[in-house]
């Protein structure tokens, strides 16, 4: 699967930020300079570490009955959200992902607190799995609520 | 269909061709006048203001009155663009002068009818009516609100949008005076009104400190407007001059009127109070004073209840009660099943609207692991220990005893926080208590449970907790089950829904 590239998407989103604030700053004062050095030294700390470890949780399943994600580094949560329950499938690709060839799908519920985001999925992947949700979906009844 | 972009024409009443037993209806005609009077308060003070400062110079006449046209001229504008029709499947309406709106809703899809008269409503006979569909509330959109039709044909919608696989009666001849035809006053059983003793929780429920500083809000806009910065002016007085007794008094007085005023706003909001089972398998609520509220729940969507207990309240051993459904925002407590009463009533208005013989929430709740209570204290007194460090190094040196002063109080609160923890699961409902400020013990059905989050924080997960969310439809969206342990939370979650966690617990146990 794809989980190195997602990682490299992390990087890449965080990193950006980061040479922003280098890139402005000009003449600082000492503390500033301080400050600086320890958003840079945090920053590639966080930007060495967050992603793998985050890669390493982060796993996601569909089974005929449900769908699963776990995601998180320091806090971790698991969503689980029944099929018959899912109200829309979306599909999302944000300008990073589509370099990396990579979708994000979102699955909600009724619930304004449940939706289920599988972040990172191969482009393919990310479409098969919506088409299969969408079938199943629709082969259970009731109006999910 | 009709075409709803042609202009009304002749008449304003006229309605347009269209197929039997879905005319258009408009708001009533009265709203013309009560509209700049619900909305137009404001504008109507800026003219008093212009009129009567001058010495009655011209332009300051025809500023007012051109204001007051203003009004009317756009009240009649939207009474002119607004129109809705109940046809067999669905509910229209459609609004708008310059941006046109058209909103439909399925009739199998309406929840909740919620009728609104404010003052301005009420001296004209009108009613506002808002109109919930199992959708989440988006915040700023008010759904399906028609402002206002007549008392009448508002209790006549109220009854036809509620009753399912009934046809719909033949509307009424359109314009003016809609529900020519009898409405039938259907007997409803009482589950719950208001006693008088109930006011004792009035002050406790520190409403009127509420009410005071929202007045003190507005009157410091207006104040402003008029070009006084009251405030301002009242931190200088204070700030050049501080003296311990003049800032006791306020504090003391704000707190005395705080209690006195508390009372009769209770008695407003909650005044006829009556929550009644019609019979068309509806709760209905009823209350208030000057704004009348009427809010009626499909009995079938909800998803269970949630008794409230601010601290105050709790301490006075007194509960509210709030619907779990689909279909009602929080927004102006429109889910409120039972405004603040003795804690007994409370069960028992749950027990009625469930339908149950015994309290879900009278339950005996399991109390969570001894690491929660660590948890709980940490996360109430640690911020205060940082505000505190954080004005010791960088506040004038009066400032940093005042947080160290309320660490004990919130070590207190996080211990009664812990001791709230609890859940339990009996054959239908999941219980979850949370909370100390606003102890919130809710019943959830479990067949209202459509999906688990669960979270462990990094702390969490080194003490063996986790949160677990059982989300649904209804209500807030999720329902927490605070710093459970790991096995025991897992447990509960498979149990309430079978089935549903159990293909991926394989995987979590062989995770850690």
């Amino acid at each position: 699967m794809l989980w190195t590239m997602q990682a490299a998407l992390f990087w890449l989103v965080l990193f950006v930020p980061q040479l922003i604030v280098f890139l402005l700053v000009s003449e600082p004062p000492t503390w500033e300079v301080a400050l600086l050095a320890a958003t840079g030294a945090v920053g590639l700390l966080h930007t060495a570490v967050e992603p793998s470890w985050r890669y390493r949780v982060h796993r996601w399943e569909t089974t005929p009955d449900a769908v699963y994600t776990l995601s998180g580094w320091l806090s971790q949560e698991w969503r689980v959200a029944p099929v018959s329950r899912i109200q829309t499938i979306d599909t999302k690709r944000g300008p990073f992902q589509q370099i990396l060839g990579l979708a994000t799908v979102t699955v909600t519920t009724a619930s304004a607190a449940g939706p289920v985001e599988i972040e990172g999925l191969d482009h393919d992947v990310a479409r098969r799995l919506v088409v299969e949700l969408t079938n199943t979906t629709q082969a259970t009844p009731g109006d999910a609520t | 269909m009709s075409n709803p972009w042609e202009a009304p024409s002749g008449l304003p009443a006229a309605p347009e061709a269209t197929e039997p037993r879905s005319e258009w209806h408009r708001l009533h005609v009265r709203m013309l006048v009560v509209r700049p009077l619900n909305e137009g308060v404001t504008a109507l003070a800026a003219v008093f203001f212009l009129l009567f400062t001058g010495d009655g110079e011209k332009w300051r006449i025809i500023a007012s009155s051109a204001t007051v046209a203003a009004i009317l001229a756009f009240s009649y504008f939207v009474w002119r663009t607004t129109k809705y029709r109940i046809t067999d499947e669905r509910v229209e309406l459609h609004t708008g002068l310059f941006t046109r709106k058209q909103l439909a809703v399925p009739r199998d899809r309406i929840r909740t009818v919620d009728l609104t008269s404010k003052p301005g409503h009420r001296i004209f006979g009108l009613s506002a009516v808002r109109i919930g569909t199992g959708q989440q509330d988006v915040p700023g959109s008010d759904g399906l609100t028609l402002d206002a039709v007549t008392q009448e044909e508002a209790e006549r919608l109220r009854v036809l949008l509620l009753q399912k696989g009934v046809a719909p009666r033949p509307a009424a001849e359109p314009g003016e005076e809609t529900s020519a035809e009898p409405v039938e006053v259907p007997r409803s059983e009482v589950i719950s009104q208001l006693d008088l003793k109930w006011l004792k929780y009035a002050p406790l429920s520190l409403s009127g400190l509420v009410a005071i500083g929202a007045l003190i809000g507005l009157l410091t806009n207006y104040a402003d407007d008029f070009g006084l910065h009251p405030v301002q002016s009242l931190f200088e007085w204070l700030f050049e001059d501080p003296s311990v007794g003049v800032i006791g008094a306020s504090a003391i007085g704000l707190v005395v009127a705080g209690l006195v005023l508390s009372v009769p706003i209770y008695v407003m909001q909650f005044w006829n109070y009556r929550l009644t089972r019609e019979p068309d398998a509806t709760l209905r609520v009823q209350r208030g004073l000057l704004t009348t509220r009427s809010v009626s729940v499909e009995e079938q969507r909800l998803r269970g209840v949630d008794i409230q207990e601010p601290l105050l309240v709790r301490a006075g051993k007194g509960a509210k009660a709030v619907a779990v459904t689909t279909g009602l925002g929080s927004k102006g407590e429109s889910n409120l099943l039972l405004p603040p009463a003795p804690i007994e009533v409370a069960h028992q208005v749950t027990r009625d609207v469930l339908k149950v013989d015994d309290d879900p929430t009278t339950r005996t709740l399991r109390p969570h692991p001894f690491a929660a209570l660590r948890r709980s204290l940490v996360r109430h007194v640690v911020p205060w220990v940082v505000i505190a460090a954080g004005l010791a190094v960088w506040a004038p040196s009066w400032a940093w005893p005042i947080p160290v002063a309320i660490i004990p109080f919130a070590a207190l609160v996080g211990w009664d926080n812990y001791r709230s923890l609890g859940h339990a699961l009996d054959d239908r409902y999941l219980i979850t208590r949370n909370n100390s400020l606003v102890r919130s013990t809710v019943a959830l059905q479990r067949t209202g449970i459509i999906g688990w989050r669960i979270r462990r924080s990094f702390f969490q997960r080194r003490s063996g907790l986790m949160t677990i969310g059982a989300t649904t439809a209804a209500g807030a969206g999720v329902y927490h089950v605070t710093d459970v342990g790991e096995a025991d939370g897992l447990l509960l979650a498979d149990a309430a829904v079978p089935d549903l966690l159990r293909p991926f617990l394989a995987e979590k146990s062989t995770e850690d």
